[in-house]
């Protein structure tokens, strides 16, 4: 990415975003929403976070990497187990990093 | 509309003792998104500007990402739009108590709305009887100002400390790892297990489609299914 374009993408996505927080509070009486988008609403943490998740998990350093020699997949399953238990972000991140760097370290 | 002193001191009191346990997670998730942001190939300059523009930590982590991989200038702007569509449900949720404030205020806590204190504020504005909008300004913006503070300042040390770190420890994996967490905490029944299962795996599936577009069509699959599944419970 060139400068502008990273300096244009955060200032367009933060433009976006203030609108997203806005919406409501600044023109409550005026903003009327069709009910399946209101419930539709309700699903987007879980969906956007697991696809960012799982993405990263098989696609990183610029191609696929779907095999089982991928530590970091080994490492995620590890975190996941974590996650789950604690719903924590630093006790999974932590787990995560060490798992990584555990299976790095034993070179699998 | 005077308020006595000794109110709003407390209703300042009352703030802060609401959100100091939630700073806890703040200042590690904010190291963590400082130094994703150095090792994605942003400088410190532009990491904290992201953060200051955004204040939004999943969308900056998402933006990174995306960055770093080269995606074009609308599917990052897009992406972040989809992470942040929780905050039109806040918005929503939220506008009827914040109705009567005035017109800086509202376009303040709009800015500096965040997860933690959508849910505190909800709360406290349901239980207290807080008549004017005073003590409800009060509340809100000092929860969100020290979570604010906290953030930058975190963000800060973290893209600081980043740029020291070799790419061989693979720092950058710390942000798929703290999205986990997160996925974890927004299962709450069948249908949004399985928004998170088809969001992902379509994500695994999709991952190599162009412009980094495999990401937005993911989330939608995802939120299709769940309520799919919703709709065929409820009927």
């Amino acid at each position: 990415m060139s400068e502008f374009t990273i300096w244009m993408s955060i200032l367009l996505a933060g433009l976006v975003t203030f609108y997203l927080r806005y919406s409501f509070i600044g023109y409550s009486h005026r903003m009327q929403t069709p009910a399946w988008f209101r419930r539709a609403l309700r699903f987007v943490p879980a969906a956007v976070l697991s696809a960012l998740v799982c993405k990263a998990l098989v696609y990183y350093g610029g191609a696929l990497q779907l095999t089982l020699s991928n530590e970091r997949l080994l490492a995620a399953v590890v975190a996941a187990g974590v996650a789950w238990r604690t719903k924590n972000v630093l006790w999974t991140t932590v787990a995560g990093m060490l798992a990584l760097w555990a299976l790095q370290a034993l070179g699998l | 509309m005077a308020l006595p002193r000794e109110h709003t001191q407390s209703v300042t009191a009352q703030s802060i003792g609401d959100v100091w346990p939630s700073l806890l997670g703040v200042v590690p998730f904010g190291l963590i998104t400082g130094a994703a942001g150095v090792s994605a190939g942003l400088s410190v300059l532009q990491t904290m500007a992201s953060s200051l523009v955004l204040f939004a930590g999943a969308a900056q982590l998402a933006a990174y990402q995306l960055m770093d991989s080269g995606s074009p200038m609308l599917v990052v702007v897009l992406t972040v739009a989809v992470v942040n569509l929780r905050y039109l449900m806040y918005s929503a949720s939220l506008a009827p108590y914040l109705a009567d404030w005035k017109f800086w205020w509202k376009i303040t806590g709009a800015y500096i709305l965040v997860d933690q204190l959508y849910a505190l504020s909800l709360h406290r504005f349901r239980e207290e009887r807080f008549s004017s909008p005073l003590p409800r300004w009060v509340y809100y913006i000092t929860g969100s100002v020290l979570t604010w503070v906290v953030w930058q300042v975190a963000v800060w040390i973290g893209a600081w400390l980043g740029a020291k770190v070799p790419p061989s420890w693979s720092l950058d994996f710390a942000i798929p790892l703290s999205f986990m967490a997160m996925v974890f905490a927004s299962i709450r029944d069948r249908p949004t297990a399985a928004a998170a299962l088809v969001g992902g795996l379509s994500a695994m599936f999709a991952a190599t489609l162009p412009y980094n577009l495999g990401l937005i069509v993911a989330s939608l699959a995802g939120i299709g299914a769940g309520m799919w599944l919703e709709g065929r419970r409820l009927s």
